[in-house]
């Protein structure tokens, strides 16, 4: 039982730091600030909880800005050269998944893009990235964007999520309407009588939220939430274990600068219009991808045993040859079981394969398998 | 039963004849969080001090457990394989790990007493 590692690098704080820690949250160092991986109850309770009521999560550290030129169009066009996405079709209060990728067709940064809804804001985007990478991609568009587009960093909001099936019911309360949003859209309004910028999204294969409010106004947001009996506070370990559940890539693990978007399995976040026109950075490997396949796959494990198979576990077919690779995996408190993602060898990826896991040197049998783990519960109206 | 001593990296033991029942503290299991699956060595296996004798994994990660004295692999807890839990809910109790045949008894100065524990506890925090 060696002890964690420490960190000499002082972190920073999100607005609601010290509510975590008085709400016994224990506290790591994640992507530069101290967060809460977990509160008392602890990771499968939480993440129990989530699925079953509605679990908020303090998210402050991702990096949200805007994007504000003359007209929609205008602003789309600029971005449009960055990501994949069809960004000039969205319609007001759109929401739409991509992600910045490098000349070589890797990605940089997986990140939200909503178009905003108010007909006064039109020129305006929202954008919501890492916190891992945020710096790297403001300077990112800082040099790519042309002179007429204005990158507004919001370093002064913070962003909640609330997540689960009891998620719509709570947040109606406080944003009239908010159960009749559609998924993937966005909209400003007032929480009682602070503004946000919700939007029906989020990163557990829940129906759920996001909510941007001023940091000077979270505490407030967050106190009247947690103060639903629905509603518990959830920490990162559980948000990672909904994820994996849920199949959804994390930057650095299923996504990196050297991996495409068709090799993640996330071609379906580029729209018809842009695999056609092109005019973004790293198409030529996307092209190329989209018409011979990719070298490699992401895909979905589910090992046999009850064994855990890590980040880094070696995959291999059933006569031992390396194929790949996981890049996520643990307990899915839900499945009650194993399960992990990784990437393999294209000609080894379809779904049924049966391959190996290495794990502590032993060969674990698993099955290439379809994903979500858990099927996603989102809202589509 | 006999007295519990503990090590640096929280494993404990409890002497009983001469084998030892082993396992994590309760401050371990804290740390770790819900144990969810656990890998135990085959009665018989030879464990040297400081070897790795079991795994234990949360929700979040794995973590080895060491043998804190050098014996052979008396017994298993096999009951822990169906119920990781238990590690969690008593971890000093029907939570153990393994019994060792203790090879050499003179190991057993170098673990410390349970209020030596506590003093370390109290200084890593």
């Amino acid at each position: 039982m060696p002890e964690p590692e420490t960190t000499a690098v002082p972190l920073r704080h999100t607005p609601l730091h010290d509510r975590h820690v008085s709400l016994g949250a224990r506290m790591v160092g994640f992507a530069g600030y101290d967060m809460p991986v977990q509160y008392k109850e602890g990771i499968l309770a939480e993440h129990l909880w989530t699925r079953t009521h509605a679990g908020l999560f303090d998210v402050s550290h991702m990096g949200q800005c805007f994007l504000v030129g003359r007209d929609h169009e205008t602003v789309a066009r600029a971005l449009e050269a960055l990501i994949p996405a069809d960004i000039v079709h969205l319609l007001p209060g759109q929401q739409r998944y991509s992600q910045f990728l490098n000349a070589e067709g890797g990605v940089m940064d997986d990140i939200m893009v909503t178009r905003s809804a108010d007909p006064e804001e039109d020129g305006t985007l929202m954008v919501v990235v890492n916190a891992g990478c945020k710096d790297a991609d403001f300077a990112h568009l800082k040099a790519h964007l042309p002179p007429q587009i204005k990158l507004i960093i919001a370093e002064h909001r913070a962003l909640l999520a609330l997540q689960g099936p009891e998620a719509a019911s709570v947040l109606a309360r406080h944003c009239a309407g908010a159960d009749r949003m559609a998924f993937m859209t966005g909209v400003s309004t007032l929480f009682d009588t602070i503004s946000v910028h919700i939007s029906r999204s989020g990163y557990s294969g829940e129906d759920g939220f996001e909510i941007s409010v001023k940091a000077d106004k979270v505490a407030v947001v967050n106190e009247r939430l947690l103060a639903h009996p629905e509603v518990k506070p959830i920490g990162l370990g559980a948000r990672d274990s909904l994820r994996l559940e849920a199949g959804l890539c994390l930057y650095g693990h299923e996504l990196d600068p050297t991996t495409s978007p068709v090799e993640a399995g996330i071609q379906w976040s580029i729209q018809k219009r842009r695999r056609e026109e092109g005019g973004f950075l790293g198409f030529e490997r996307i092209r190329r991808e989209l018409a011979e396949g990719a070298v490699r796959k992401r895909v979905g494990l589910l090992p046999e045993g009850r064994a855990p198979a890590r980040e880094g576990t070696e995959i291999t077919t059933v006569d031992g040859v390396n194929i790949g690779t996981v890049t996520s995996g643990g307990f899915g408190p839900t499945l009650n079981g194993p399960c992990a993602m990784g990437y393999v060898a294209t000609p080894h990826s379809a779904l049924g394969t049966k391959v190996h896991l290495m794990v502590r040197g032993n060969a674990m049998p698993a099955t290439i398998v379809a994903m979500p783990f858990v099927p996603h519960r989102f809202h589509r109206a | 039963m006999g007295e519990t001593k503990y090590t640096k990296d929280h494993e404990y033991i409890r002497l009983e004849g001469d084998v030892v029942v082993v396992g994590i503290s309760d401050y371990a299991q804290s740390q770790l969080g819900d144990v969810v699956f656990v890998e135990l060595p085959k009665a018989g296996k030879k464990l040297a001090k400081g070897d790795e004798a079991a795994v234990v994994e949360s929700v979040k990660a794995a973590s080895e457990v060491y043998a804190p004295v050098s014996g052979e692999v008396w017994e298993v807890n096999a009951a822990l394989e169906a119920q990781p839990g238990t590690i969690n809910e008593d971890p000093e109790g029907t939570g153990w790990f393994i019994k060792l045949k203790l090879s050499d008894a003179s190991e057993l100065a170098s673990l410390m007493s349970e209020a030596d524990y506590k003093t370390y506890l109290a200084s890593i925090h």
